[in-house]
This record gives C-alpha cells, structure tokens and sequence, in this order.
C-alpha cells in the first residue's frame, strides 16, 4: 500500500514516479517520505531520448540514493531547474513546484499495463 | 510488514520501545534494530550544531576491567597511553593486532588504579571480547574482563545547549566537568550516572552511562525538559563532518591508525609497547602506502566504496564514508589515496559515482569545528 497523497489527475509507475497529462514527471509523496530529505538531483538535459521504464536520473538523500524511472518513452522538453537548485521542493512540494522534467512523448498517458491510476498506484504492495 | 519481522531478527536497546512509539525510521546497525531518524537528518543535524538533541546509543558495548595488572593489560591493547591517565579522565584510542590492522577503536574510562571501562562499537563486541580476553591471558596477572553491555545503557546529550539540559537534570556542576573526563554516581533527574564530556560529533556535549533499566526514565526527562531525539543518520553525518572516524569506514582490520591520519593516538614512547608497534613503527618509517583526506565534491554525493582516481597518477584510491554535509550545503567525503600521489589541499581528484567521474578537490579536515 503506497502511503502519503496520490493526486486523482496524473498517472503513476510501480517505481514512485507520477507523470501528468502535459508530460510532467515527477516522484511521489510516498517516495520523497521514504527517501528523506533529497539533498541531490541528476536530471538529463533538455533534448536527451528517454525511454519508458529505463533510469533517467537519480535522486539522492542524505542517507540513499534512489534512480528515476521514465514512465514513458520520448525527449526531455525542460527540466525544472530551480529544483536542481532546491531539492527540498521534492520533499516540500512533490506534485507542484518539486516536478523534474516534462516529456515529449507519444506514448498514451493513460492507465493501462505501464501506468497506473491513482486508485491502482494506491493499491499497490509495498 | 517487513518492520516487525525485521525487528525481531536483531538486539534491541532498553528504548527502542520509545523509538518505535515515537514513529523513528527505523533499521539494523551493529546488529541492533536503531532509531535513523526522527524528523529527518537535516532538521536534526542542524539541531545538534545549534541547540541540542539527544542520541540512544545503548548499543555500543561496555568492558570492565578491573584488578591487578589492569593497568598493564589496557596499555598492552591500545596505542594511546592509558595508564598516564588521572582518575575520572577518559581517552580515544585505537586498539591494533599484531599486524597494525586495527581491531577497533573505543574510549577507555580510567575509574582508578587497574580499574578500567572500556566502550568499543556494538558490532565488534564479540570479536573484542575474545580478543581482549586472549590477550588477558597471556599477562602474569589474572585479570577479569566483564563483558556489562547488556546491563548499561548510553544516552548522548549533545550540541552548544548541552551543559544547559544536562544541568538543569541535577545539582552537580557538570559545566566543570573538563573535556574528556567524567564523573560517577551523578544524580541526572533522580538516576544514578556516570557522566562523561564527550561525543561523537564534534559538538560540546555529554554521555551519560546509566543502568539499563534506568535509561527509559532518564530519557523521558530530557524529552520532558524539551531535548529531542536525533538518529543514527544525523549521527553519521556530524561525525563525518568532524571527521571522526566510524570503524568498518575509516578504520578496519587492514587499515592502520596512521593510515587513517590517527597517528596522534599512537604513543611510540609509552614503556612497554603495545600490541602492533612494530608493525607501525615499519610503516611509520617508510610511509604508510595510503592516507586518509577529505574531499569536496561537485556535482553528485561520492560514497563508501566510490574509486577515487588522479589525472596522471597510477593507482586508484577509495571513499570510505561520503555524504550531504548538512553544514556546508556541498558533498563531502573522506577517502584512503595513495599517498605516492603525494597530493595536496586544493588538488583535483575524481570520484567514480555510478559509472561517472564525479570532480572533487582535496579539502583540509575536518569539514566542520566549532567555535571555541
């Protein structure tokens, strides 16, 4: 059961990323609470071929360090820069300011064998 | 859940009840089921190097030894000098074999002439025991050594609020307690102390040694008095950033004390020897193949294991501990070199972090000391 918040409006991996509609990636409440207070982010460049399920950067607290999973396959259209300046908005604001890159994709975001629901992301074993 | 299974697999500490009920990240270290965190190790590594927060550190293990010979036995086994000790004055020390390899490191408590408490690390405390005890053997006097981990209890009161807590919990003047030293049988809110000024990361502070059962009681007072808990995870960050070695890290049975730039610790004169002097003393002479630094890294958080390398330089060296330093806002790592590399503060080295070179500067240690 994946604890913490899990917004109705985006789509989630079984790794604890969400992704919304526009192609905005980002971690879940469940896995900012896990990881602890992220003190690092290696995000790609904007343009870089992502694919879906493969690691596309690294979040790192004090004490762990946890890879980032592309919930879809496409290009890195902008990454948040002022949370590679300020990895505490992962913790402070996971679903808003703590976002990490948007896709271009045309892939489906949709739920389906990848993505899941909230009701389905909520529904997971932990 | 994986939590409860988990916890009944290792030892526990007379607070972990506390820890659990308090809603602690918890995990094994030493073998024992221990608080990481609380609040989160920033919010409580900022706490110690500001105010004051109190650690559960009942896991370390506590030795007494005591009789005839005690004096001989203690400075037989470790490379500072014991016996030059007053009463109530503790020491750190590292404890070698034959090799130079260091068994582990502890403080030793002189409570008297021949009596001795020796704290080593929770993870070694059966390996200690038997070597401590075979080494007891071999001196003309017969010399218990009492293996009292299980009945003591550790509670750290640390960080520049520390005198003020500890204080307000008895009548004593633990403010003149002098650094490294301690007192015995001190009432702290009405529980039979020792209480000793000394710490782990690189704060003012005390440890307080209590008997087991009184540790719940002791604590609730200082969480009464507004002192809050701080983990495991803090710990480690503090020490690092006070450079402070942690066994298993910086320190292991093939690394030597003057390999990870403890050579302070070692008393070549001290009448006697010690067990791995001459190891030492042959590396001392011709340079120990590697040392200890710190680094500073930019762009991602070296870690224990990461290969170190030199533009240039043959041979590779290793990160023994690496982190977030809360402090400094920057990653920070200590790392064994070699020393042929012969390189100095300011110099550029690069830290492998998952399969990408990672660029660091060689920094002064440690990271972090107080204003004094």
């Amino acid at each position: 059961m994946a604890n913490g918040k899990v917004p109705e409006d985006r789509w989630y991996t079984a790794e604890h990323e969400w992704i919304a509609s526009d192609g905005t990636v980002g971690i879940t409440d469940h896995a900012q609470d896990a990881l602890g207070d992220v003190v690092f982010l290696d995000l790609p460049e904007v343009g870089r071929h992502v694919e879906r399920g493969t690691v596309f950067g690294v979040a790192e607290s004090v004490k762990s360090v946890s890879d980032l999973f592309c919930p879809v396959t496409g290009t890195v259209a902008a990454v948040n820069d002022q949370v590679k300046e300020r990895p505490e908005l992962v913790n402070q604001d996971p679903y808003g300011e703590g976002w990490l890159v948007r896709l271009d994709t045309v892939d489906p975001i949709q739920s389906g064998p990848v993505l899941l629901d909230a009701a389905g992301y909520r529904a997971l074993p932990d | 859940m994986p939590e409860e299974s988990t916890a009944s697999r290792w030892r526990t500490t007379p607070l972990t009840a506390w820890h659990e009920a308090a809603g602690a990240r918890m995990g094994e270290f030493g073998g024992f089921w221990m608080p990481i965190l609380y609040e989160g190790i920033l919010e409580e590594h900022r706490r110690v190097r500001t105010d004051v927060g109190m650690f559960d550190v009942s896991h370390m293990a506590e030795f007494l030894v005591e009789g005839d010979g005690a004096d001989a036995l203690v400075d037989r086994l470790v490379t500072n000098w014991v016996s030059r000790l007053e009463n109530g004055q503790a020491l750190y020390t590292p404890m070698c074999r034959e090799d130079g390899g260091t068994q582990d490191d502890l403080l030793v408590y002189r409570r008297g002439a021949n009596r001795y408490l020796l704290v080593t690390n929770a993870g070694n405390r059966d390996d200690d025991r038997g070597w401590i005890e075979s080494v007891a053997l071999n001196m003309p006097d017969l010399i218990p050594v009492r293996d009292v981990s299980d009945e003591v209890a550790l509670i750290a009161i640390q960080g520049p609020g520390a005198v003020a807590a500890v204080g307000s919990l008895t009548n004593e003047a633990v403010a003149n307690i002098g650094y490294y030293h301690f007192r015995e049988g001190v009432s702290v809110a009405g529980v039979p102390a020792l209480v000793s000024r000394t710490g782990y990361t690189g704060e003012d502070g005390f440890e307080l040694y209590v008997a087991a059962a009184d540790a719940p009681a002791l604590w609730a007072a200082l969480a009464q008095h507004g002192v809050k808990p701080v983990g495991l995870g803090a710990r480690d960050t503090l020490r690092l950033e006070a450079r402070l070695p942690l066994y298993g890290h910086e320190l292991n049975r093939d690394i030597s004390p003057l390999e990870a730039a403890l050579g302070s610790f070692v008393k070549w004169e001290k009448p006697g020897g010690f067990i791995g002097r001459e190891a030492l003393a042959a590396q001392k002479d011709v340079g120990t193949p590697r040392r200890l630094v710190g680094l500073e890294a930019m762009g991602g958080i070296p870690r224990a294991g990461c290969a170190v390398t030199r533009a240039g330089a043959a041979g590779e060296g290793v990160v023994t501990s690496g982190t977030h330093s809360p402090t400094l806002g920057v990653p920070i790592a200590m790392a064994l070199v070699p020393r042929a590399w012969g390189i100095k503060v300011g110099e550029s080295v690069a830290v492998e972090v998952r399969g990408r070179a990672v660029p660091a500067k060689v920094v002064k240690l440690p990271f972090y000391r107080r204003a004094s």
